[in-house]
């Protein structure tokens, strides 16, 4: 090489991750110090000289690292979803739970099979934690009595399509778990709409008959999501209840105002306590992820700021027509979007101030979907739609750098 | 992984007042590592027999040899010349040879050394005229300063007289910047004893114990730059250190000078982040500390200077740290340049049988060694004898999950996140657009990386690229330049020279002119 | 569940992706032709300047046009491929053709081929005969000199265009590798 070349400020710090740059090592003492057998022997240094007694590994710097993984981020968010599953099981019984196991399981399947055609090592992306978290999260956005294949179908979708197809952990562009709630929202519109009534509901009879008449046993559970059929003695009608946001858009529908709507749900009370305890649940593992720094302020802010200030000013516009921040806050999945989808870091704006953009955007689209749009509840479109517009979004709000005057 | 909140420096000097610092974005609280170190007084390294000295340990053209082997040199003589900082022999004795040997700054790679044996007599060489520094007039007194090898002793080695009188100095390949910088401006001196970096201590046990040293360098540079005021920076965890140095201020009654305390917090002590924290001012990307009226230098800088000034010894010695749980007994010590790196460690007990890994620097930034035969250097602040447990190293890199903490700790306010993307794409644009160039390769981003990517390598194997796209484009622009200045003075040439012969031509019937 | 109760729902989202692709195509044959129109009306002015920021401006007259801003004139007007510049490379060629909205192409071997890094020129003061030809020749002034003095190359101004060479009636011009910058401390 001509030795211009070789000045032409290459830096030094060229080494290679723990290896020896002196000479091969012999044999290794515990304390990672090497000492070559070699001295006295033919072995020379880079100038004749003979070879030190001592050798010793190099790395580049910094020589320590907090040790954070990836893993210990996606468990901590899981763990924090553990109040909420806890009280969803109580509302509405132990389907969940085998939602979630089907799950799992699949978005296990899939990554691990994605991983191999891709030719990844399965090991450390597989113990990461992002499929089960993925998996969770479809498992609470659907009914827990879902028959096998829909939280199956969802769950591949996600990992293969939405995650994989894309280039795997750290590269997908949708929120994957929002991804496959939308094509099954899009292809399966009856199946997520039975939800079941919650178990705190009176419907004024003892204790044993209502669990006679209206709700399941862990087999019977098992049995309506490996069939797709409930038990003979049950119906679809008699079960399930509309979710408090479902059931304020059919009441608009049908004319009724807010207050009309509001009195028929409280008459209910336990179906709206119900989701207010879930909903607190979130909240409550929200707040965790924030003490934790696992998730930063900017998301979760924004996203129930925009929601509140939109449904502010319309319930001020016009209270009869339009619901309070209140309630649309406390209902569907505002809070979970807030605290556990908006805030996968992957999907979401790059810096501070454009994940205070990003999250407002999901929080005005939420709302127009809500109170405008076809659905009972926006957040899976306002994420996927925000999603798309973050690499916008991030060119321009590139943070002034230290020194620059912009 | 620690918040970006940073509280204001405060003001520990006897009699001055409260000043409202800026304040750092990012950075991290890191364990300080230096109890052991710090526990026994400042001692002299034992001699050696030989001392190797690299003719390359400061930024700029190496040093030209002024010596040849067989010669006999005085302690404190001349040995290397270059236009910075000279380079001087630590001990008397003879010349062995001027040939390659293995160095640390360039991992165990060799560089041209002068080697001299130690005849262990200590022969100083005369005295200089020993005048005052107040008789010299500022440029005199910087170029005296070069030739006493002055280099920034906070682990940089930039030629301090260069820095003082602003020349461009060749960096890693490129000049630092193209013209000569206006240090008439400057009215600020600030004094960097800001040891942010874990385990390295030896400008606290320099303040401890030599804080007067300190305070007479500090007024030696006043003068040197025609400051007014000077302010010397420590971290608020080093209170044996402040009570050092204000009572020795307290001696020197010297207006000028104030003392303050920033927090401990890594990096705090890097210039342009320190200049932000204390005079609330940021230095322009593209510019130097001497644009916003500032020159920052080292607290051993100025002690070097003033042992220079006052009692003729050039820069010979520096203080080294030498710590870290590979080793028996942690010190400091007063250390020779040229003495190996072996020889410092039988001082200190030697290697424990957990010694696992020989770092030169900090463990945030420090280079590893592959073994002790290595001659200690102007630049050469601490050697850590780290085991496994002062190590913490990386483990499966992972891809990227854009979590964002590394932004939250960069004190350059960069998107490490986005120039790892576009490192890994080779974009240079984005690259530029994002600051590549303004990364301070403090390690912040690697240390809170959950997905453990070894980010400041990647970001220093791209610079090199980058600044070479910019060299190119710069040196396009004034090819363009040039090209269209000879295109203007042709035409005007080719014009004259037209308008010449339609002067002379004559037209049939016009008389023949005079 | 039947499939058949799946229709309604399968039919929607087939339209949509429908919808979807044309508006897609659309928007490529807009942008498509945006380029095109760019570049056959005339020339763009800011068009040519942007083309000759991308160029090296060695000045050389390689690619047959002489110097880097008539070349990138004649590649605005199209007349002009994106890749017969030797001293601009690969990068140079991507990057003009990135913003031609065309196929990167690699620089044309027909074209020339130059070093990696720009050798400069020297001159062999003991041949010199001090004719001027070349300080003539030279599209950047990079040869201090005059009518029978010695002549000498400014290294830091040469691009490496080798126009020198020619003129030289005695041959004493060649082609070195540029001077070794000096090493730095590394970090």
């Amino acid at each position: 090489m001509p030795g211009w070349l070789r000045n032409a400020g290459a830096p030094a710090s060229r080494v290679p991750n723990d290896s020896s740059r002196c000479m091969p090592a012999a044999a290794t003492t515990p304390a990672g110090g090497t000492h070559s057998g070699l001295a006295g022997s033919r072995y020379v240094d880079a100038i004749g000289h003979a070879a030190p007694a001592m050798t010793f590994d190099t790395a580049a710097p910094p020589h320590v690292v907090a040790p954070n993984r990836v893993g210990r981020v996606m468990r901590t968010v899981l763990y924090a979803l553990v109040p909420a599953v806890l009280v969803h099981v109580a509302c509405f019984g132990v389907g969940l739970l085998l939602q979630i196991l089907l799950g799992a399981v699949t978005a296990l399947s899939c990554e691990a099979l994605a991983l191999k055609l891709r030719g990844k090592p399965l090991a450390p992306f597989l113990g990461d934690g992002s499929a089960i978290l993925t998996a969770v999260l479809l498992a609470l956005c659907l009914p827990p009595l879902a028959p096998w294949w829909l939280i199956v179908t969802g769950t591949a979708f996600a990992v293969l399509l939405a995650k994989h197809a894309y280039g795997g952990l750290g590269r997908n562009l949708f929120n994957p778990a929002m991804a496959g709630y939308a094509i099954l929202l899009v292809s399966f519109p009856v199946q997520l709409m039975q939800w079941p009534s919650p178990q705190l509901a009176s419907h004024g009879i003892d204790r044993a008959m209502e669990q006679e008449l209206f709700q399941l046993s862990l087999p019977e559970t098992l049995g309506t999501i490996v069939t797709g059929t409930l038990p003979q003695r049950l119906s679809w009608d008699a079960i399930t209840s509309p979710t408090p946001l479902t059931a304020l858009q059919e009441n608009l529908k049908r004319g009724m105002t807010m207050d009309e709507s509001h009195a028929l749900a409280n008459a209910d009370q336990s179906g709206v306590n119900a989701w207010r305890w879930i909903n607190l649940a979130v909240l409550a593992g929200g707040v965790w992820l924030l003490a934790a720094r696992i998730i930063r302020w900017h998301i979760p802010v924004a996203m129930l700021g925009a929601i509140a200030v939109c449904a502010s000013i319309m319930s001020a516009f016009d209270p009869g027509a339009y619901a309070g921040p209140m309630f649309h806050l406390t209902s569907g999945a505002s809070l979970l979007g807030a605290f556990f989808i908006a805030t996968d870091p992957v999907s979401a704006a790059t810096s501070n101030r454009g994940r205070l953009i990003y999250a407002a955007g999901i929080g005005v689209l939420t709302y127009a979907i809500r109170t405008w749009g076809g659905h009972p509840d926006g957040v899976a479109f306002a994420v996927l739609l925000m999603n798309l517009s973050v690499p916008l979004i991030d060119r321009f709000t590139i943070p002034r750098i230290h020194g620059h005057a912009r | 992984m620690s918040a970006a909140s940073a509280r204001t420096a405060r003001d520990t000097s006897l009699a001055a007042p409260r000043s409202a610092g800026g304040r750092m974005h990012g950075g991290l609280r890191l364990d300080a590592h230096k109890q052991r170190s710090t526990r026994r007084s400042l001692r002299p390294a034992s001699l050696s027999d030989t001392y190797v000295l690299p003719l390359d340990q400061h930024v700029g053209p190496p040093a030209t040899s002024r010596v040849r082997p067989g010669e006999y040199v005085l302690m404190g003589q001349v040995i290397g010349e270059t236009a910075g900082a000279w380079l001087h022999s630590p001990v008397s004795g003879i010349v062995k040879a001027i040939e390659l040997r293995p160095a640390a700054q360039h991992l165990g790679a060799p560089t041209l050394s002068i080697v001299i044996a130690n005849d262990g007599r200590d022969q100083r060489s005369e005295d200089e005229t020993g005048r005052s520094f107040e008789q010299y007039s500022p440029r005199e007194l910087c170029e005296h300063i070069a030739r006493g090898g002055i280099v920034g002793l906070g682990g940089g080695a930039f030629p301090t007289a260069s820095k003082l009188l602003g020349t461009p100095v060749h960096t890693r390949g490129v000049m630092n910047h193209e013209t000569p910088a206006d240090v008439d401006g400057v009215t600020r001196l600030l004094l960097n004893a800001v040891e942010c970096e874990p385990y390295i201590s030896c400008d606290d046990m320099l303040l401890r114990e030599h804080a007067r040293d300190v305070l007479l360098g500090a007024r030696i540079l006043m003068h040197a730059i025609g400051a007014e005021q000077c302010t010397i920076v420590l971290e608020d965890d080093t209170p044996q250190a402040q009570q050092a140095l204000c009572s020795a201020l307290a001696e020197t009654a010297d207006g000028r000078i104030r003392i303050m305390s920033v927090p401990s917090r890594y990096p705090a002590g890097s210039e342009r982040q320190l200049i932000d924290a204390i005079f609330g001012v940021e230095v322009p990307f593209d510019g130097l500390p001497t644009d916003v009226g500032v020159i920052c230098q080292n607290v051993g800088t100025a002690a070097a200077i003033a042992r220079w000034l006052r009692d003729g010894e050039p820069l010979i010695r520096r203080i080294v740290t030498v710590t870290g749980d590979g080793i028996m007994e942690p010190a400091n010590l007063e250390v020779r340049l040229g003495t190996p790196i072996a020889a410092l460690i039988e001082d200190c007990g030697g290697y424990t049988p957990r010694m696992s890994r020989l770092i030169m620097g900090g463990s945030m930034m420090g280079i590893a060694l592959p073994h002790d035969a290595l001659p200690v250097i102007k630049a050469s602040q601490c050697i850590i004898a780290a085991s496994t447990l002062d190590l913490q190293p990386r483990s499966t890199e992972m891809p990227c999950i854009r979590c964002g903490d590394c932004a939250q700790v960069c004190p350059a306010r960069l998107l490490p996140q986005q120039l790892h993307w576009h490192a890994h794409a080779g974009d240079l644009d984005a690259l530029e657009r994002h600051g590549l160039m303004d990364c301070i390769e403090c390690g912040c981003c690697d240390y809170v990386c959950p997905s453990q990517i070894p980010l400041v390598e990647s970001f220093r194997d791209s610079k090199p690229a980058l600044a070479r796209a910019q060299m190119q484009s710069r040196d396009a622009a004034a090819a363009r330049t040039r090209f269209e200045a000879r295109n203007t003075r042709l035409a005007r040439l080719e014009a004259e020279h037209r308008a010449r012969l339609a002067a002379k031509r004559r037209r049939p019937g016009e008389p023949r002119p005079e | 569940m039947s499939v058949l109760g799946a229709l309604p729902a399968m039919a929607t989202v087939l339209v949509a992706m429908l919808l979807m692709t044309i508006l897609a195509g659309l928007a490529m044959l807009s942008v498509l032709g945006a380029g095109r129109a760019a570049t056959q009306t005339g020339y763009d002015s800011s068009l040519v300047r942007q083309l000759d920021a991308l160029l090296p401006q060695t000045q050389c007259g390689r690619c047959t046009y002489a110097g880097c801003l008539p070349y990138a004139r004649a590649i605005a007007h199209g007349e002009a491929d994106t890749n017969q510049c030797p001293p601009g490379g690969a990068r140079t060629a991507a990057a003009l053709g990135r913003l031609m909205g065309r196929e990167p192409k690699p620089v044309d071997p027909a074209f020339g081929v130059v070093p990696a890094v720009p050798f400069v020129a020297w001159i062999d003061e003991t041949a010199c005969i001090g004719c001027t030809k070349c300080i003539q020749a030279c599209p950047v002034d990079a040869i201090v000199g005059a009518s029978r003095y010695m002549h000498t190359i400014i290294a830091e101004h040469c691009t490496g265009c080798e126009l020198c060479i020619p003129p030289c009636p005695v041959d004493c011009i060649e082609m070195r590798p540029p001077p070794a910058l000096p090493r730095g401390m590394s970090s």
